[in-house]
């Protein structure tokens, strides 16, 4: 009995929400436990995601064609349509492309054994403690008949798969410090050494995961039910909270923001509205010298290290999930703390389109294409919707959002004036972006819940997505710069 | 002659005959520019800006245009371009979105002239109109280009790419007003200057993006692309529409394209990524470069001729802080290194294998066998291009073989081109027909053994498509169980098979007897194909004797570059056509060769009259066979799955000629596809397959397959004729209703000439007098006695 069975299979007119499924009338619920003995399992959680309201996220009345053929595929494919798929159901167009990628990342001819691709992926959400695809990952790695002593932890694994933890830890937390020595060490370790294609499949893996967890968390995404922790066989309690609400502060939320969202944000939207006007008319009036677009930058750069997350009690890594990677004490905020400058990235030497691309098109035919075609799809999507206005030109918006995850990681656009960044991006929304892209983990439901109050849950889901794309290539960039460098 | 002499005067004596020399940079270059004498070049990058001499030994720092403490970003370039009338002008494209000009006129050490800040990001591209001083025109990654006039302080017109990212423009030599434009989403625009409003024209030249453009500088209309999808594209704007005249790939993303002055069709390029070569093609030879320059460590930024007039230096700026000054003497040429030999598996189980001429001969002369009548036997030279001055390519000629498979005999030669469509016996063309009719088993087995014995009966008749034809269809439509278990014997099950014992080898052994000869002898033979027919039946051309010139077409091929053959032939070897996966045909071939008119038209048993269709080994056929072999991987398809691809199949031997193969699948197969096929097309088939049984006297087999067919129309057909009208023996009259007594004389007409009793059965009798009884009577009477029984003296005879 799974999640996606039921949402795909009787996908009909009544407005039923998910869950509904799994509710089993209490007399059958007797029936069967006294009759049979089955224990029946209780979906934790209210649908796919902790933040959004299910009732939001995919009413199967609303569902059209296009998304019902879209769910349909993932669903041959994989088996299941996971909470992710569901969440992202609220932009089909990006859905298709981010299932397209994954399919032939995971499924389709490529260097790598199936097993080893999802080992890898199992690596690259562990690194981030995301139980989520962890847990997800485990099955498909049985699945496909990986040995289930690797999964006990690295040391168990292959030392090939072993030598890959180095480059994991390094592109999650901090990419900038990889260099060409790091894949020399990898392609050339004798018998356990990795040939270019398998390392760029593997590169693409371990960041496709890393940012897909950033996503995960920054949605709050329910366990599947039929992992651990998507469900429970606990008779439904009074308070209605789960206990990692409670763990994570998430509890709190659900009467107030109804409330406080007309009132005290009032004006929100309206203000970020002039700002992009003001930047747009202004823009050409007075240039700002270069000496202080370069400040703008390094401000903006040592700044988002600056910008704390706020909750930095060292969680525990739930579960077993730090089995899977080395030196779990590694994470971006050491260094933040620290002070370590990020050496400057100019994307104008080394881009996606130009270099990225051919690189990867190269080594693993038709990943380039399709990774293109989902950034693209990513930066590009917009519904010229702001909250409840309609008709206004987001992209700058867009650009701002995209380059200050950029910025974080050190990476600049000479064309760009990164004082807008600090125009459009308050506060709130800055400490979201930051945890979401450098500790994923500690984001918790009131940080989503406190930016942007007026805007939608899709809009919300929207901005993670180009989150998720933007963290994705700027990992991707400093690792194919680093192969770049090693191969010339 | 009269451009060639003001180059020299231009040159003058410094720079004429430049050698192959470098300097470093202290930083990565990203482009290069030269002024219009060719003596002094400008470097640009992101930390650099220099101007450097280029003197007869070698570099010399004239400039350092990158003035003051702190420079900006404005001096980051991305590109830079001289002027091309004005020497003391530069312009340079800046990352931050800024278009600056240099005046290197001006006293103070800061030459800065102008700066334009209008575009919103990083300006890709900058350009100069070629004649025009005060014209500058731009391209930006915000989607616009703005046309400068160098004496205002703004944009005259802003031409819009709605909002797709500008990779390249640059002014047409030839057309005072044109411009192209290349876009990230693999567009090329063409627009007046006059008219910022709309482009004139667009198309789409790649997939994903165009790096960069070069118009021909001499012929008006060409204009190279290079894109991110690895290619470069000469395309002809000269007509409505724009059409790709050539096109080359590479093997990395294409940066930059130049053309080479004074050479029409050669073109430099150099890649953006990974491959670091400058490579110079000729666009008519699209698969081996013809110079490459292989001096840089890391990717070429920028590539420049030095002189508009001078084809045989070239300069470079790389990433890796070199400037390279290239002489074209100095220049690796990867033709002579390369192989031209290559090896191919068709479809059919043919290997064919081309090699450089020499190479061929030469071992050919070593491996002949002696006594091999016609020692002097002239080997052919395939490909003899004629030499095309402008061209200055290595000649080469190779030499193709095509080996047969043949079921365990090792490899049979046919000479060149190469048994298509099962190349069968080479006595007489129907002998395959023939034996194939007989030997088929389309009945009284399970359905697996029928198509095992069946497959066998074709390979042994050596046709490797219909032979593994029969195996697949086994394969796809016997339940899984049976499919290992047979699968894995086949072989063994075969040999046991009683019919195979039976197996008359005497047809074909002649044919066999012929291949195995010729496989004994070396694997050169003389080519004997006429494109003119463009049959790709396996059927021998008799007579093509004597000397014959041959014209192949070939995917290299200009209109008037033919290749000719000449061969000497003998009369027994059989006549193929080169495979098409070989030669892709691309146009149509200008001569007729004087080959005699191959014969078998008349009596081809092609349903299809069409000798051209017969020649389409499709491509969609292998395709759709290879599918049906990867789609096997789940065992249990449902048999109903494969309709479509097995009457796609029939359909096509149908085509091709072999109306038997469809026939016979149609009637083993039975219920399994006959509801794909509709029941007109089967019935035609029917007819055409009884038909021709027919006409090669196979009663048997055409009775048996009327009888099994399931055809209204073809079950009738044993129906019909089956009425045998006689007349009463005593009153000469026809009888009606009875056969034994007639009607008006009342007598008792077929009265056994033994017993005397009337006959209702077999009657037999002699032709001779007329009498005659039961078959068994006569039968003993006549053992006995050669006279007839009635008495009349006659010498009765039966047969």
């Amino acid at each position: 009995m799974r999640h996606a069975t039921a949402a795909t299979e009787t996908m009909e007119n009544n407005p039923l929400s998910v869950t509904d499924f799994f509710k089993i009338c209490t007399h059958c619920e007797r029936l069967t436990k006294k009759d049979m003995g089955v224990r029946i399992p209780r979906p934790l959680g209210n649908g796919p995601s902790r933040f959004i309201p299910e009732k939001e996220i995919l009413q199967v009345s609303k569902v059209d064609d296009r998304m019902e053929s879209i769910f349909e595929d993932a669903f041959a494919t994989l088996g299941r349509v996971d909470n992710i798929s569901m969440v992202m159901g609220f932009h089909p167009q990006y859905l298709e492309s981010f299932l397209r990628t994954q399919h032939y990342l995971l499924q389709m001819d490529g260097p790598l054994s199936l097993h080893y691709r999802h080992y890898i992926g199992i690596m690259a959400a562990a690194r981030h403690q995301c139980s989520y695809l962890v847990n997800l990952h485990v099955n498909d790695f049985l699945q496909v008949g990986g040995d289930p002593k690797w999964l006990k932890g690295l040391d168990m694994a292959p030392r090939k798969v072993q030598m890959l933890g180095e480059l994991n830890k390094i592109l999650a937390h901090r990419p900038w410090l990889l260099t060409k020595g790091h894949i020399e060490n990898l392609l050339k370790a004798e018998e356990h050494s990795w040939s270019l294609a398998e390392l760029i499949h593997a590169v693409v893996l371990l960041t496709h995961y890393h940012s897909l967890a950033s996503f995960t968390f920054g949605c709050g995404i329910s366990p599947e039910i039929h992992s651990d922790g998507g469900h429970t066989f606990r008779p439904p309690s009074l308070s209605g909270y789960c206990v990692c609400d409670i763990a994570n502060g998430n509890g709190v939320a659900e009467e107030m923001d109804g409330n406080h969202r007309a009132t005290e944000m009032g004006g929100e939207v309206e203000v970020l509205m002039e700002r992009m006007k003001q930047l747009q008319e202004c823009r050409d009036e007075e240039e700002a010298s270069q000496e202080e677009m370069a400040t703008r930058f390094e401000r903006e750069k040592t700044e988002s290290m600056l910008v704390a997350t706020a909750e930095d009690e060292d969680s525990v890594p739930s579960r077993d999930v730090s089995r899977h990677f080395e030196d779990p004490s590694y994470g971006y905020k050491d260094f933040s703390r620290r002070g370590e400058h990020v050496p400057t990235f100019r994307v104008q030497d080394y881009s996606w389109e130009d270099h990225g691309y051919s690189l990867v098109n190269r080594l693993y035919p038709d990943v380039g294409q399709l990774l293109d075609e989902k950034f693209q799809m990513a930066y590009n999507l917009t519904y010229n919707t702001m909250a409840m206005h309609q008709g206004v030109d987001t992209s700058m918006l867009r650009r701002a959002i995209w380059n200050y995850i950029h910025c974080m990681f050190g990476i600049r656009y000479d064309d760009y004036d990164y004082g807008e960044i600090n125009e459009l991006l308050d506060r709130s929304f800055k400490v979201y972006i930051k945890t979401m892209v450098c500790c994923p983990e500690k984001t918790t439901r009131r940080m989503y819940e406190s930016f942007w109050r007026q805007f939608q849950h899709s809009e919300k889901v929207h901005v993670n997505l180009l989150l998720m794309e933007a963290r994705m290539q700027a990992e991707l960039l400093y690792a194919l710069r680093a192969i770049t460098r090693y191969m010339t | 002659m009269e451009k060639m002499t003001r180059v020299s005067t231009v040159l003058g004596s410094a720079s004429v005959g430049g050698k192959t020399m470098f300097c470093h940079l202290d930083a990565p270059a990203n482009a290069i520019s030269v002024c219009r004498d060719a003596a002094q070049v400008v470097v640009a990058g992101r930390n650099i800006f220099k101007i450097y001499a280029l003197e007869e030994e070698g570099f010399t720092e004239r400039l350092n245009l990158r003035v003051g403490r702190k420079p900006s970003l404005n001096f980051s370039c991305a590109d830079v371009m001289w002027h091309q009338v004005d020497e003391n002008l530069l312009a340079t494209a800046a990352t931050n979105g800024a278009v600056v000009t240099w005046n290197l006129g001006r006293p103070c050490r800061n030459k800065q002239e102008q700066l334009f800040t209008e575009h919103k990001r990083t300006v890709n591209k900058v350009c100069f109109h070629p004649t025009e001083v005060h014209m500058l025109l731009s391209g930006s990654q915000d989607g616009f280009m703005k046309c400068f006039d160098l004496r205002k302080k703004e944009s005259v017109s802003t031409f819009s790419g709605q909002s797709e990212s500008v990779r390249d423009v640059q002014f047409s030599m030839k057309d005072y007003f044109t411009f192209a434009a290349s876009f990230e989403n693999g567009n090329v625009q063409l627009w007046d200057i006059r008219r910022p409003d709309r482009y004139e024209r667009m198309f789409t030249a790649h997939t994903g993006p165009v790096f960069c453009c070069d118009w021909h500088p001499d012929d008006r209309g060409w204009l190279a692309t290079g894109g991110r999808d690895k290619m470069v594209k000469v395309w002809d704007m000269s007509t409505n529409r724009a059409k790709e005249v050539y096109c080359v790939q590479t093997i990395a993303s294409v940066a930059r394209v130049k053309w080479r002055p004074e050479r029409k069709h050669h073109l430099a390029t150099c890649s953006m990524m990974v491959d670091h070569n400058i490579y110079v093609w000729d666009v008519r030879r699209p698969y081996i470069p013809f110079a490459t320059f292989e001096e840089h460590k890391d990717v070429t930024t920028g590539i420049v001729w030095r002189h508009q007039h001078d084809p045989q230096v070239l300069l470079s700026g790389s990433k890796d802080s070199t400037l390279y000054q290239h002489a074209f003497k100095d220049a690796s040429r990867p033709v002579d290194r390369a192989n031209p030999e290559g090896l191919c598996f068709g479809l059919l189980g043919d290997l064919a294998f081309a090699a450089k001429e020499s190479l061929v001969a030469g071992g050919a002369e070593a491996g002949r066998k002696p006594g091999y009548p016609g020692g002097d036997r002239r080997y052919p030279i395939f490909f003899f291009k004629k030499p095309d001055v402008t061209e200055q390519f290595a000649q080469v000629a190779s030499v193709l073989s095509v080996f047969e498979a043949l079921g365990g005999g090792g490899g049979g030669v046919c000479g060149i081109g190469g048994g298509v469509a099962g190349g069968v016996a080479a006595g007489s063309r129907m002998d395959w027909f023939v034996e194939t009719a007989r030997l088929y088993l389309l009945s009284g087995k399970p359905f697996a053994e029928l198509c095992d014995h069946n497959a066998k009966v074709a390979k042994q008749l050596n046709r490797p498509q219909v032979s593994t034809t029969w195996t697949m269809l086994r394969i796809m439509f016997s339940e899984p169980a049976h499919l290992s278990s047979s699968a894995n014997h086949n072989m063994g099950k075969l040999g046991t098979l009683p019919l195979l014992n039976s197996f008359n080898m005497k047809d074909l052994s002649s044919g066999l007897n012929e291949r195995n000869k010729e496989s004994r002898q070396d694997n050169i033979h003389s080519l004997e194909t006429n494109i003119n027919n463009n049959d790709v039946d396996n059927e021998e051309t008799e007579g093509s004797e004597g000397q014959a010139e041959y014209v192949f077409g070939d995917a290299e091929l200009d209109d008037d570059d033919l290749y000719s053959m000449e061969h000497d032939n003998q009369t027994e070897e059989p006549e193929y056509t080169l495979p098409q996966e070989a030669f892709p045909l691309r146009h149509e071939i200008m001569e007729q060769p004087s080959a005699p008119e191959p014969p078998e038209k008349a009596e081809s048993p092609h349903v299809s009259g069409s000798e051209a269709e017969s020649a389409c080994l499709t491509p969609s056929e292998s395709v759709s066979l290879i599918s049906v072999s990867q789609l096997l991987f789940p065992p249990h398809l449902p048999p109903a799955f494969f309709g479509p691809v097995v009457k796609e199949m029939l359909a096509h031997y149908a085509e091709q000629g072999d109306v038997q193969m469809a026939v016979s699948v149609l009637i083993v197969l039975g219920e399994r596809i006959r509801k794909e096929i509709d029941d007109l097309t089967q019935e035609h088939w029917y007819t055409s397959y009884i038909d021709l049984l027919q006409r090669f006297e196979l009663w048997n087999v055409s009775n048996e397959v009327i009888k099994l067919s399931t055809c209204a129309a073809i079950g009738c057909l044993n129906q019909t004729s089956t009425t045998l009208h006689i007349n009463c023996s005593n009153c000469k009259r026809p009888m009606n209703n009875r056969g034994w007594i007639c009607d008006r004389c009342h007598q008792c007409a077929s009265v056994c000439a033994v017993c005397h009793h009337v006959v209702r059965g077999l009657f037999v009798w002699c032709q001779g007098c007329g009498h005659g009884g039961h078959l068994e009577h006569m039968r003993s009477w006549l053992r006995d006695n050669t006279h007839c029984p009635t008495g009349c003296g006659h010498l009765c005879e039966y047969t």
